[in-house]
């Protein structure tokens, strides 16, 4: 709450910088419903206050959780306003439902670190690593987003892991590196930065092959289109870059 | 047993109905919804099948150490009430506890006990996450409750004086409760056992969270039929009616055989 | 052969020292509350009690109840409902390491001896009041006890059968001939079971007497009141 403050206090000194003044835009008001993946849901917080801090009469509820799940909840006919997905192919199943008003933007990306615990007991410095059979080893599944970005890493650099458990999201595999219950695991960047000390990141040159897209779409079931309109474009300006920047996602 | 006239109230059968429904209808709508004609080859897959076949291994054993070890304790549970009060109520509390605890924070806890650097982990001499033994246990921890608790209210239920008239024949305690107390509380055995089984077998957060997830090792129905709503809803469906087919087939079935009294 | 025991049970305020010889029967008389059942729950080693017990010669008061060879027939006979008529006379001498077989002989011939060989397959829920009690004493004597102890063994009947059950079970009783205590109210139990009787008032003996000598000099005004309901019948 106190960093969100920070950064929001951050933000406006940003704007004030660019702008003459933060405008209040009085035509905006009511409440929109963000759907945000849970990997966004502290940077969404943020970025959700910057705006309300310019937009007033704005209020910005945050529904954070797995992509895959919001995802069948927008097309079971849940009231959101925007929605912000961890990939590309979960927002596909939302404009394949043609539930989208406009075409999504791609707004920040993020790639895979390798995660171990605080004293590094398995001596872990790059992703060759993975295969040694000796090391217990977590993943995220491949059905859900972090395991297909995990899979398609290793295959690229050709190698063949000696898997352990294949988590279903990526706080599991963070918890199971904390508890140390694993030597290594594979998360995003944002992940280890948000994890503060209690685990340890290491960046691998290969990580650069899978580069995750987040896109953002406002939908067409909104009843508060425009300020649903602005939300989305604050997301793509520079005050809600540097949040974002912050946080370890990368510039689309 | 012969039949005596209902004295149910009539506005009774309105919540009953509600209630029946509230629990009925969303498995009727995933029967409804289920894609029937792809059915044989989502049913076919390896992933499947191997999650099926882990599902009633685990579920089975768990089932199994429940009964050896979940029997005295509902034993001791029932002999408690004659303790006194604080060390009766924090034994039912300790009973209790894993059904009323999230099941991801039983994982979390059992992680803390048994992992690599758990408090008793560190002393193994193998690593007991992410293996087929920790399946088995992590559903143990949330399943054997329901058993303790049904055979402790069958032994409550039953007059135990037969007890004392089977030891004035000159019955050690053992024979005892192997032929008096253990047949007398078989109805609620048999029941408790089917409950835990069917808890096992439904069991995803502590699992998931104490031993991981891997195909053919530790990736149960549960979790095989979570990942796959992620990617592939009707085969999630699918996996759903599995479970369903499964437990609702034991639970018609063995209640009938083993326990006919409890079915009339 | 014989039983001497001094019963103490102070937190029933029980205090009673009694002794049985072999072929007699000993009534304890007394009315509700009086601590009849307590004496021979202690005797049985179900009630906890200090002072000494010795039967036959053997001290049994620090013995396991399954160790004390003493039979009791329970007011409500405690059959066990899941076994059959056999399965519960022959649990007796199966407890006590025979064989299967040799112990569903030995239930079979009691059952005979008392007459209810034909309900041997019967479970306890469809005996009558009087089978269920001969079962029970089946059950009882098949375990070879050194003493018997009968609580109440007639006030669970209906009072028409009561009569002609009383009589058979003197018969069976008097046949076996081993020490037998007999827990009751009744004078008419007391008549046609006892030898000698103990009257049990407040967890205290009040009278000591043959049944003769009861009848003749009542010490008590509840023995009094006793024979005088009991003379107008």
């Amino acid at each position: 709450m106190r960093k969100a403050a920070v950064a929001v206090a951050a933000v406006l000194v940003l704007t004030g910088c660019a702008a003459p003044a933060p405008e209040h835009d009085d035509t905006l008001h009511g409440t929109i419903a963000v759907f945000a993946a849970a990997s966004l849901t502290d940077t969404f917080q943020t970025i959700a206050a910057a705006f309300s801090a310019q937009h007033p009469g704005v209020t910005v509820t945050i529904n954070a959780g797995g992509s895959s799940g919001l995802a069948a909840q927008i097309v079971a006919g849940a009231p959101a306003d925007v929605f912000a997905a961890a990939s590309v192919a979960t927002m596909k199943v939302v404009t394949d439902a043609a539930l989208t008003a406009t075409e999504p933007t791609v707004f920040a990306t993020n790639t895979l670190e390798i995660a171990v615990p605080v004293d590094n007991p398995g001596h872990v410095s790059g992703l060759a690593d993975f295969a040694d059979p000796a090391l217990a080893i977590a993943l995220c599944a491949p059905e859900v987003p972090c395991g297909a970005a995990a899979r398609s890493v290793l295959d690229t650099a050709g190698i063949v892991a000696s898997v352990d458990t294949l988590e279903p999201d990526v706080r599991a595999v963070l918890t199971k590196v904390e508890l140390g219950e694993v030597d290594a695991g594979l998360v995003y960047r944002t992940d280890v930065l948000a994890a503060g000390n209690r685990v340890r990141g290491i960046e691998f040159a290969e990580a650069a092959t899978v580069v995750t897209a987040y896109p953002i779409a406002r939908l067409s079931a909104s009843t508060n289109p425009d300020a649903a309109a602005a939300f989305v474009a604050f997301v793509h300006s520079a005050a809600a870059r540097a949040i974002l920047e912050e946080a370890g996602f990368g510039a689309p | 047993m012969a039949r005596r006239k209902s004295f149910l109230a009539p506005g009774l059968w309105i919540p009953a109905g509600l209630a029946l429904g509230l629990l009925a209808l969303p498995l009727v709508a995933l029967v409804v919804r289920a894609p029937w004609a792809e059915l044989p080859v989502l049913l076919a897959d390896r992933t499947v099948t191997s999650a099926l076949g882990l599902s009633v291994l685990t579920a089975v054993l768990s089932t199994a150490v429940s009964l050896v070890l979940g029997i005295p304790l509902a034993l001791v549970l029932a002999r408690s009430a004659k303790w006194p009060a604080v060390p009766r109520r924090l034994l039912r509390a300790l009973v209790t506890v894993p059904l009323v605890l999230p099941p991801v924070v039983g994982g979390v806890a059992l992680l803390l006990l048994l992992g690599r650097r758990g408090l008793l982990g560190q002393f193994l001499p193998f690593q007991l996450p992410f293996t087929t033994a920790a399946v088995v246990i992590a559903q143990t921890f949330v399943a054997m409750p329901f058993l303790v608790l049904a055979v402790e209210g069958a032994i409550r239920a039953t007059d135990r004086r037969v007890e004392i008239a089977a030891a004035t024949l000159g019955a050690s305690r053992w024979t005892v409760f192997r032929r008096i107390t253990l047949p007398l509380v078989a109805p609620g055995v048999a029941s408790g056992a089917l409950l835990c089984f069917s808890r096992a077998l439904g069991e995803f957060g502590a699992t998931i969270t104490f031993a991981g997830s891997f195909p053919g090792t530790t990736q149960t129905l549960p979790i095989a039929t979570y990942l796959q709503l992620q990617t592939n809803p009707d085969a999630a469906i699918a996996l759903s009616l599995v479970l369903l087919a499964v437990s609702v087939g034991v639970l018609v079935s063995l209640r009938d055989r083993w326990v006919p009294g409890l079915t009339s | 052969m014989s039983l001497t025991a001094a019963v103490r049970v102070p937190e029933r305020s029980v205090d009673l020292d009694l002794t049985v010889s072999r072929g007699r029967t000993l009534a304890l008389l007394g009315p509700n509350g009086a601590g009849k059942s307590t004496v021979l729950g202690a005797i049985a080693g179900v009630v906890a009690s200090v002072g000494q017990i010795t039967l036959g010669g053997r001290p049994i008061e620090n013995a396991e109840v399954e160790d004390r060879r003493v039979g009791y027939v329970f007011q409500d006979y405690l059959l066990f409902p899941h076994l059959s008529v056999l399965e519960n006379v022959a649990f007796g001498p199966r407890s006590q390491g025979r064989g299967r077989a040799a112990s569903r002989s030995v239930a079979g011939e009691w059952l005979d001896r008392l007459g209810i060989g034909a309900l041997a397959a019967r479970r306890p829920a469809e005996l009558s009041g009087g089978q269920a009690q001969r079962v029970a004493l089946a059950r009882a004597l098949a375990a070879e006890p050194e003493l018997l102890l009968l609580d109440e063994p007639l006030s669970a009947l209906d009072v028409e059968v009561r009569a002609e059950v009383r009589e058979e079970l003197a018969r069976h009783v008097k046949e076996w001939g081993g020490l037998t205590i007999l827990v009751t109210h009744s004078l008419d139990d007391v008549a046609a079971l006892a030898d000698d009787v103990i009257v049990l008032e407040k967890g205290r003996a009040t009278q000591r007497a043959t049944v003769r000598e009861l009848v003749a000099a009542p010490a008590t005004p509840y023995v009094s009141r006793l024979v005088a309901t009991w003379s107008e019948d």
